[in-house]
């Protein structure tokens, strides 16, 4: 690994890039061309993307250049290349969820959150790869292709939104949004050495959100640094009429969190979230929280005891939203239809073909969950632990103001090491209780493992609390954060 | 599964409403014998269109008969990513009708998703009420024989419509529409004890609904559909037979006809020593038969849970506090009062309540009367005159030329001797046509009744003392045919003003006897 050049625009941060723009240091077009030709040379290993959209993206940056040059007021991203997780549903750009069943798919409008991105002057440079339907923890399920963690090429950069993790990772957008339903987003950000947040539930509309399981999927940001994240998750958030669990709640200047101050800030250590996990990152976790310490945050140990049923409660509740979500892919209207002599049949056909494996075992499992006479032992069960869970947190949130724990039990591992389902399960073992209980979650990179892997670390706050997230984040990144060293493992990026 | 035949067009829901149908009266014949041994059970499940603009979770506009595929939206096509958003004008006409029928209102219900695959289903499941419905324990009073019978209600929740099939030859056409329309399911208890109860039931709804202007509850356009789970047992036995559930009851002609040849076919089975089979039955219209579409063991199981998508429907105390503001008298009230204040009979009671508007027109019309007694005269009126005014020129009663104050003014006219009942009926029939008011006609035409004592005793003086012989022949010749001649007399010299009562009674007076 060697420091990256500062030159070079592709890493520009989000603010920078704009601030460049906006003070004509650069073109929108300069910026997006750098960028293509960036993904061009780059992505044929990396595999993050799935669609290129070099047209789209040119005519947006003229349209801004010519803008600028008539001085009409841009927004605040005008000019940013912003990479979407393929689950966001883009108008007049293909959509696939990563899924062969919606192979062809050209959405007639925009997710809440592009429309908010567009307006907000940024640019869609494309779409990247993910899990289909976003269930995964690997990116492996992709039915189109796999992607490479930038930091080493035999490993996986997370999932379900890898895509995302290894385009910000390697320098092939200034910043994307992902979704995270169990981990999503924290989980690959935490592999690719980079900035990921899942907001409270409802403070980001799901309105254009393929949706995977819905009252778990929040859409964030996955940054580069935690600054962007505040920046991106500003411009997102907000409430939505469209989206019936939408927060109608005031939006904070997240950018103006970043005080570096966390004097008197009340960290909380939860035992669960400590017991197994590799050894680095039990070291990296201690360093950061001795980090912390060393600027005036205060350590509180705690217990939750609920937390081991975080991951039987999200595979029953994830699975029955999923099987329920996903009825609606029957090849009658969109997408892909394999013909056949009856309608049953198409059905069949159509859903065996166009489904991948794990996306089938969710809705097996859902269709049982949901089993007539079945409701009250699995998914009603299972909502009553979610009340459990977030009892935990409200405890928990008595004595301190947030939570840190690792965001993995491990760095970023090979392809095909976890065949079995549910070792790849437990993979999002310290992240699922955030979904079930809708907090807002964010995995700040704190440290390289010796083999050169990234290191996350996650904070859990209270709903609507971004603020304190953020604050703490961007805390941790300039004590035991990455700095600038960049991933290396591919296309030999400097 | 092919959609039955359009209506033939030009059936308003008046027409719809008619009762009796000529090829039932074999089926209702052979009945009657065999329900003297046994007793059926029916339950009705009725689905109402609610007369909302746009569509119950999306903007969607709702119109019958548009372009099909024409009143889209993302969400209505299922699109990937779109998102339900209730549309909170369907609750505060679900709630009237849970009001009306004195159901509990749960201050939280919820939506759940119901699921089964369909084409004409976009998202593969419609978005209903499961076991957190908004209306429970109601009940609806209707209006059978000469009075009121009370029929539980089990539940009254708020779904989601779903598109329309139409297959023609080898390909089926989708048309959604009707996807999304917001729909009342009302469940009866599986109490209703005789097909003319379970049509009784439909048509009071149906008034209800209407009553209530919650829909339009026509039927030829879906608006209002009847689904009956029957079954029978023999008399005096507790337990419940087995039971069919008989789809696509969709005209008040059939329902009777329905319900009735499945108790008959259920009947036939079990006399003959056979068992029912639990299964759904398609009702064919055509052919006044019902045929076997799927089985019990074929049925769905439609995975229910409750739609993450949306927060539970809250009821507050403003919506209930506007909505018991705005409550009509309901119809089986009205029956009651009517006959009770105006002695009428159930039969001219049923009549008048039988649209909101007539009853609102009744109504009016006594309370511009001075005095509760002239309802009775006022009912005549509406009843013979008014409705048959009405039905003869195509007029519906909003747009009566002839207002209610005006009928009451009519009546008070006759009432007091003003005018007889056949210059009334020729002032109505004026009045109607014109919109004029009784008062006004008569006092153009110059042609109100002689009623003052004073003028008529002087007039009848006056032909007295001019017809000498004949008085003398009645008075003391005892001819009592004479009599007519001078009432005749009285008329000619009044140009039929007179009032006959007061005339005939002066006469008497003045000639003795």
């Amino acid at each position: 690994m060697s420091p990256a050049s500062p030159a070079s625009t592709e890493f520009w941060s989000v603010a920078d890039t704009a601030r460049r723009i906006a003070a004509g240091e650069i073109t929108a077009t300069q910026i997006i061309e750098a960028m293509l030709a960036r993904i061009q040379k780059i992505d044929g290993e990396l595999g993050a993307f799935l669609a290129v959209d070099g047209d789209g993206a040119r005519a947006v940056a003229a349209e801004l250049d010519s803008q600028r040059a008539a001085n009409v007021p841009q927004g605040p991203l005008a000019g940013v290349p912003i990479a979407l997780k393929d689950v966001l549903v883009t108008r007049g750009l293909a959509t696939t969820a990563a899924s062969k069943i919606l192979r062809g798919w050209i959405p007639p409008y925009d997710a809440h959150v592009v429309e908010k991105l567009r307006a907000a002057g940024a640019i869609v440079i494309g779409k990247v790869n993910c899990d289909e339907f976003a269930m995964g923890s690997s990116t492996e399920n992709s039915a189109y292709q796999p992607t490479r963690n930038p930091w080493d090429p035999s490993r996986v950069p997370g999932g379900s939104s890898g895509g995302s993790s290894a385009a910000v990772a390697a320098g092939l957008c200034a910043a994307s949004l992902g979704t995270d339903t169990g981990g999503s987003i924290r989980q690959p950000a935490a592999f690719c050495g980079v900035v990921g947040m899942k907001p409270t539930y409802g403070r980001v509309s799901r309105w254009g959100v393929v949706a995977f399981a819905s009252s778990l999927d929040q859409v964030g940001p996955l940054t580069r640094s935690v600054a962007d994240a505040a920046l991106v998750l500003e411009t997102i958030a907000g409430f939505d009429p469209r989206d019936s669990t939408s927060l109608d709640a005031p939006v904070p200047r997240f950018t103006g969190a970043l005080t570096g101050d966390v004097r008197g800030l009340r960290i909380g250590l939860p035992q669960e979230y400590f017991e197994a996990m590799d050894d680095e990152i039990r070291a990296a976790l201690v360093r950061t929280a001795s980090a912390l310490v060393e600027r005036g945050a205060e350590l509180v140990d705690l217990s939750m005891p609920h937390t081991k049923l975080a991951l039987p409660a999200y595979y029953l509740v994830a699975p029955a939203e999923a099987s329920s979500n996903l009825a609606r892919f029957d090849g009658v209207r969109y997408g892909q239809r394999v013909e056949a002599p009856d309608l049953l049949d198409m059905y069949g056909k159509t859903r065996d073909a166009g489904f991948g494996p794990e996306v089938k075992r969710r809705i097996m499992l859902g269709t049982y969950a949901l089993r007539s006479g079945y409701y009250d032992a699995y998914y009603k069960k299972a909502q009553q632990v979610r009340t459990l869970i977030k009892r935990d947190f409200d405890r928990a949130f008595q004595y301190c103001d947030v939570l840190l724990t690792p965001t993995t039990p491990t760095p970023a591992f090979p392809f095909g090491a976890k065949a079995n389902p549910v070792d790849m399960y437990l993979a999002d073992v310290f992240t699922l209780s955030c979904n079930l209980a809708g907090l807002p979650g964010i995995s700040v990179p704190c440290g390289l493992t010796a083999g050169g892997l990234p290191i996350g670390a996650q904070l859990l706050g209270r709903p609507l609390d971004e603020v304190t997230l953020l604050r703490a984040g961007a805390v941790i990144e300039a004590a035991v954060g990455l700095g600038d060293r960049r991933p290396a493992g591919i296309g030999g990026i400097t | 599964m092919t959609e039955g035949k359009r209506p033939s067009a030009g059936e308003g829901p008046r027409d719809s409403l008619a009762r009796g149908n000529p090829s039932g009266v074999s089926v209702s014949r052979e009945i009657a014998a065999m329900l003297e041994v046994w007793e059926p059970v029916i339950g009705l499940e009725v689905h109402v269109q609610l007369a909302t603009r746009s569509k119950i979770f999306s903007p969607s506009a709702i119109e019958f008969g548009a372009p099909p595929n024409s009143l889209t939206d993302p969400l209505v096509l299922g699109l990937p990513g779109t998102l339900p958003v209730f549309n909170q004008a369907a609750l505060a006409l679900a709630l009237k009708l849970g009001i009306a029928t004195s159901s509990q209102i749960r201050a939280k219900s919820r939506f759940a998703r119901k699921h089964y695959f369909y084409p004409d289903l976009p998202k593969g499941y419609q978005i209903s009420q499961f076991d957190e419905p908004l209306c429970e324990n109601g009940h609806l009073d209707v209006i059978i024989g000469g009075g009121l019978k009370r029929v539980k209600l089990q539940r009254i929740h708020l779904e989601e419509d779903a598109g329309k099939t139409t297959h023609v030859g080898v390909s089926s056409h989708v048309d959604l529409n009707r996807a999304g329309v917001p729909l009342v399911e009302v469940v009866t208890a599986p109490e209703i004890g005789s097909v003319e109860e379970a049509g009784e039931f439909l048509r009071s709804l149906h008034r209800l609904v209407r009553w209530l202007e919650i829909s339009e509850g026509d039927m030829e356009k879906g608006q209002l559909r009847c689904d009956a789970n029957v079954s029978v047992r023999l008399r005096g036995e507790d337990r419940l037979g087995t039971r069919t559930e008989l789809k696509n009851i969709n005209s008040f002609r059939f329902v009777e006809n329905a319900i009735a040849s499945e108790i008959a076919r259920q009947i036939r089975i079990l006399e003959a020593g056979g068992r029912i089979t639990r299964e759904t039955r398609l009702w064919d219209a055509e052919r006044g038969q019902s045929q076997s579409m799927r089985s019990k063991e074929e049925a769905n199981d439609y995975r229910y849970f409750p739609d993450p998508d949306l927060p539970p429907l809250v009821v507050d105390g403003a919506i209930m506090g506007s909505i018991l503001q705005s409550l009509p008298e309901l119809p089986s009230v009205r029956f009651d009062r009517y006959q009770r204040a105006f002695g009428i009979s159930p039969t001219e009671a049923r009549t008048l309540v039988s649209e909101r508007a007539l009853a609102d027109f009744f109504d009016a019309a006594v309370a511009a009367h001075p005095n509760e007694t002239g309802g009775k005269m006022i009912a005549n009126w509406v009843l013979s005159e008014l409705l048959g005014a009405l039905r003869a020129s195509g007029t519906p009663i909003a747009r009566s030329p002839m207002q209610p104050a005006m009928l009451s003014e009519l009546v008070k006219l006759i009432e007091s001797g003003t005018i007889s009942g056949k210059l009334g009926k020729e002032i109505f029939e004026e009045s109607f046509r014109t919109g004029e008011a009784p008062a006004a006609i008569l006092e153009r035409s110059g042609r109100s009744q002689i009623s003052d004592t004073a003028t008529l005793w002087e007039i009848i003086n006056r032909i007295v003392a001019a017809n000498p012989k004949q008085a003398e022949a009645y008075t003391v010749g005892g001819k009592d045919g004479l009599f007519g001649f001078f009432v005749g007399q009285v008329m000619k010299e009044t140009q039929g003003r007179a009032n006959p009562v007061i005339t005939s009674d002066l006469l008497h007076k003045r000639l003795g006897r």
